[in-house]
């Protein structure tokens, strides 16, 4: 564990690790070139990864990756551990103020490996990138 | 109306209500009261609550402080001697004068002591004020026999207190039966069974002729049959009389026997002078009960308003707890009087074996209740009193209302059908009209209606009236009433609990493909985990639950502003050796941590980042910490005072009272957190009453108080029971706390579900101590269960390399968080502000 492995794809700022780092039903965090990324691990959703901001706009803290996932009226959120407001992991928008939004990173499964892009998706329907060399 | 000044002689009950109200009336009237007694007023009703365990403070009405606070002129310590009506003044023993414009007399009354010869010899003592009580204190102190004469109210009132004290209680009544005023023939002599089942000693029909000194105790009463009882102390408590001499002496109207006479608007024959309480005589009768005090109170101050409201007599009607029993009387008791010109018709129930007895006196269409007798179960003292007082008409067979319910059948009376005049409480004058009138202002619960109209605050008899009434006017308007979860689950946390009990669902996932729809969300994840553990008390960072848990709990710390975390190893009742003193200090130089003590009596450390908890704990661990649970909804901390081992005044050992409990009950998870405290005496330095469950030193063991709270919403803790011993106290403990888990909302602290536990305090006694629901050993062996399977998660946990992979900053990479910056502060760190930061490191 612990072995940061900075790539490039694209000339995009990439994380590349292995699956078995990952929390079912709950988040983790990337770091990428010098973002904070929380990827979340839903194995039971389609797609199963999401990725968000790790930054609290509101709480001022790096800590999304360390809050509770769910959904409100069916929409996948994570809430913050330090004041509770809900974030979408589709859109990042913040549910509880309209103002406030995170950025949605990509975040996909190759086999083993977790690949998250600090390129920012720019819909949360939007597939998955195909290919990585 | 005009501002006038108005001086109200007597600071009791009574009086203080009226300056209390007046003070309301913010009319800018010049208020001045005067009290005899050193201190301000208190309640008197519950004067024998200072010997099962209340300090007289607990009985304050009011202080010093607060008459300032609202612009009354307070003097306590010294009587009003004389009224100058002519010059509209009063005069104090000290010689201060006071002019008024309207002056009130609450002078309230006095015991009246029997012109026995001997009666004024030392031993011989009162009972009415809290310096009485002092004096039967000191008596008791080097007695062993304590005679009460008079066994009515306050005289049965007066026995308990004997009784705390740990006296052997006569109680000697010159009537052939006890409480002959409220009770009828058959009530009294159930009343007389259950009370000498308390080893309390009643003797009736017995006139004492004289007090002479005793052969083996200090005094012996003889009696006009011959016979003769020896005791330590006699207290009078055979009735009141009015305090009027002040009225007298200024040439002001009072009775033949006394009392000062007044008018509907409760004006003495001076009509610039009120009289109000026991001290006044309405209608040829002392109104010796605290609620038609307040009527006449209320009478008083509307004649300082543009809408007068006259006093038209009240209702004499009580329910109360006498040495523990429960006796309530309402109306025509004896069932004597003629209604409409025919003779009552009564109804009655007696059951020797379960000690009850109750009685209904209804007209003779058998359509209105006239009165009612209640011995050892008031539970139908509510709806009949509604029946009396609103005249509403009775079922069909109203004897109904009294028999037990083997089927369900009682007829409750449904809050709707009562009209908006109807009194809830009668102890703040709450009608149904003013609970819907909240209501229409916004209330939407008990708990708001509680706070906005006081309804049920002084002796919570009417908290199931209240409730039903609330309810009812709730669903009238279509409020939608649930106390449900969250979207995902359409049950309150009780009926979760229950679920997954009986389901025997071990896991969140179970639970929501059973009970619940969508994915869950951080409100019921964590209830649901909380109830796993309440109820199976698995690892908490097992695969299947970590993913349910508070950030808290997920990484067993509690994080901070910046995302940091803080580090609390128990400590258990605060005792500490130099040694892992030393370790704490050690481990916190070591990882740059910032310390503070809690209140709790622990220590806090700071600023640990999330991938540091492993090594602090492998360290804390080795020295032989465990884990605090300060990040948990679970038992906290108890809190001690140094008690008998070190302390001049401590009675009992309370540190290790608080070690025992503590770690007893650690890792036990519940709706909330949980604090406790072990006092060693009545000095309180533990402060247990702000405690969830606090626990007290005596001579005889241990008091037991519950339900207390500090923090946002402070409540004293109720007194659930005195003078425990080590295996009882934790019976009732292990039984309390379960029942809690049980039967609580999501994050409830005990102060609001006592709040809203229906019955109150009474039932909650009635679930632990007498076990009424029989689940007792059920929650025994819940809480059993809970204690043989503790762990130290902390321990688990770092020798759990899988379990350690959490505790990473990034999965990528070993740097840290660049965010969190530190700068020192009184030579410590602390989290650095925006604007440091951005100095510190240039981004």
């Amino acid at each position: 564990m612990g072995t940061a492995i900075h790539k490039q794809f694209n000339n995009e700022p990439i994380a590349v690790f292995s699956k078995a780092n990952l929390l079912e039903n709950s988040g983790v965090c990337a770091l990428i070139n010098g973002v904070q990324v929380a990827v979340f691990y839903l194995p039971t959703e389609t797609p199963p990864l999401y990725a968000i901001d790790n930054y609290d706009p509101i709480g001022g803290a790096n800590v999304l990756s360390r809050g509770i996932v769910g959904d409100i009226n069916g929409e996948l959120v994570v809430a913050s551990p330090l004041y509770k407001q809900h974030f979408s992991l589709h859109s990042g928008r913040c549910l509880e103020d309209d103002s406030v939004q995170v950025s949605v990173y990509q975040a996909r499964l190759e086999g083993d490996a977790v690949i998250v892009m600090l390129q920012k998706a720019q819909s949360q329907k939007q597939n998955i990138v195909q290919d990585i060399a | 109306m005009k501002a006038k000044k108005i001086v109200v002689v007597g600071n009791g009950m009574v009086g203080h209500y009226y300056v209390e109200q007046l003070a309301k009336q913010n009319a800018g009237h010049d208020i001045t009261v005067i009290g005899a007694e050193p201190r301000p007023a208190y309640d008197r009703v519950h004067l024998s609550e200072v010997f099962s365990g209340k300090n007289p403070e607990d009985l304050a009405l009011t202080t010093r402080e607060h008459y300032k606070d609202i612009g009354v002129h307070a003097h306590f310590g010294d009587a009003v001697a004389r009224i100058d009506r002519k010059a509209k003044e009063v005069i104090t023993d000290l010689g201060r004068r006071f002019a008024y414009d309207k002056l009130v007399l609450a002078t309230g009354s006095y015991p009246f002591v029997p012109p026995v010869p001997g009666s004024d010899q030392a031993g011989c003592l009162t009972y009415r004020t809290i310096d009485d009580l002092g004096a039967i204190r000191a008596h008791a102190r080097d007695g062993k026999v304590g005679v009460v004469i008079g066994g009515g109210l306050l005289g049965l009132e007066c026995a308990n207190a004997l009784k705390s004290v740990g006296l052997e209680t006569h109680v000697v009544e010159f009537a052939p039966g006890l409480m002959g005023v409220q009770l009828d023939n058959g009530g009294s002599v159930m009343l007389r069974q259950m009370i000498e089942e308390l080893d309390v000693q009643v003797h009736t029909s017995k006139s004492t002729q004289k007090i002479v000194p005793g052969n083996e105790r200090r005094l012996r009463m003889e009696f006009a049959d011959g016979s003769a009882l020896e005791t330590d102390m006699i207290v009078f408590s055979a009735g009141i009389r009015p305090y009027d001499q002040l009225a007298k002496a200024a040439d002001i109207t009072v009775g033949e026997r006394g009392g000062i006479v007044i008018d509907y608007h409760c004006r003495t024959s001076d009509s610039d002078i009120f009289a109000i309480g026991e001290c006044a005589l309405f209608g040829g009768r002392i109104y010796g009960l605290v609620a038609p005090g307040y009527r006449m109170a209320d009478a008083a101050l509307s004649q300082l308003t543009d809408t007068p409201v006259p006093f038209q007599g009240a209702d004499m009607s009580t329910k109360l707890k006498l040495l523990g029993i429960d006796v309530g009387s309402i109306g025509d008791s004896h069932g004597k009087a003629l209604h409409n010109g025919q003779p009552p018709a009564a109804f009655l129930y007696s059951n020797d074996r379960e000690r009850v007895y109750k009685k209904i006196v209804v007209s003779a269409d058998g359509k209105k209740l006239l009165g009612a007798v209640l011995v050892g179960d008031c539970s139908d003292y509510d709806t009949l009193l509604q029946f009396f007082l609103n005249d509403m008409e009775l079922p069909a067979n109203p004897e109904g209302i009294i028999l037990p319910a083997d089927n369900g059948a009682t007829p409750l009376l449904a809050g709707m059908s009562l009209p908006a005049t109807a009194t809830i409480c009668s102890c703040l004058n709450v009608t149904k009209g003013a609970i819907v009138a909240a209501i229409d202002g916004g209330c939407c619960s008990v708990a708001d209606v509680k706070a906005t109209t006081k309804a049920s605050t002084g002796c919570g008899g009417c908290a199931a009236l209240l409730k039903s009434t609330v309810n009812e006017e709730l669903a009238a308007r279509g409020a939608e009433i649930n106390n449900y979860v969250c979207e995902h689950f359409a049950y309150s946390r009780q009926e979760m609990f229950h679920l997954i009990k009986v389901g025997s669902l071990k896991t969140f996932d179970d639970m929501l493909h059973k009970h619940g729809k969508g994915r869950g969300c951080d409100v019921c994840k964590p209830a649901v985990a909380s109830i796993l553990a309440s109820l199976f008390n698995d690892y908490v960072l097992r695969k299947e639950h970590a993913s349910l848990q508070d950030t808290n709990d997920t990484f067993l710390a509690n994080m901070q502003k910046d995302g940091t975390y803080s580090i609390v190893p128990r400590i258990a009742g605060g005792e500490i050796s130099a040694e892992k003193l030393i370790v704490i200090g050690e481990v916190a130089k070591k990882y740059k941590l910032y310390t503070k003590i809690t209140g709790g009596q622990r220590i806090d450390l700071f600023g640990a980042r999330v991938n540091q908890l492993p090594d602090i704990w492998s360290e804390l661990v080795a020295a032989g910490f465990e884990t605090g649970h300060a990040y948990g909804k679970a038992l906290r901390t108890v809190k001690s005072c140094v008690g008998s081992t070190w302390c001049r005044y401590g009675v009992q050992d309370s540190v290790r009272m608080a070690i025992l409990i503590e770690n007893r009950y650690k890792g036990v998870r519940s709706p909330h957190k949980l604090k406790s405290a072990v006092s060693g005496c009545t000095r309180e330095c533990a402060e247990a009453q702000s405690k969830d469950f606090g626990v007290i030193a005596t001579e005889n063991g241990w008091n037991l108080y519950v339900c207390g709270n500090g923090g946002m919403k402070p409540r004293h803790a109720d007194l659930f029971a005195t003078d425990l011993d080590d295996a009882t106290l934790i019976q009732y403990i292990d039984r309390f706390l379960m029942f809690y888990i049980r039967t609580a909302d999501r994050l409830q602290r005990t102060s609001v579900w006592m709040n809203n536990l229906e019955g109150g305090l009474d039932y909650l006694r009635e679930v632990i101590i007498e076990d009424k629901l029989g689940i007792a050993a059920e929650l025994e062996a819940q809480m059993a269960l809970l204690l043989d399977t503790y762990q130290c998660e902390w321990k688990t946990t770092i020798e759990d390399p899988e379990k350690l992979q959490r505790f990473r900053q990034f999965v990528n990479s070993t740097e840290e968080d660049a965010h969190v910056v530190f700068v020192q502060e009184r030579g410590q760190p602390r989290p650095a502000k925006d604007n440091e930061r951005a100095a510190l490191a240039p981004h």
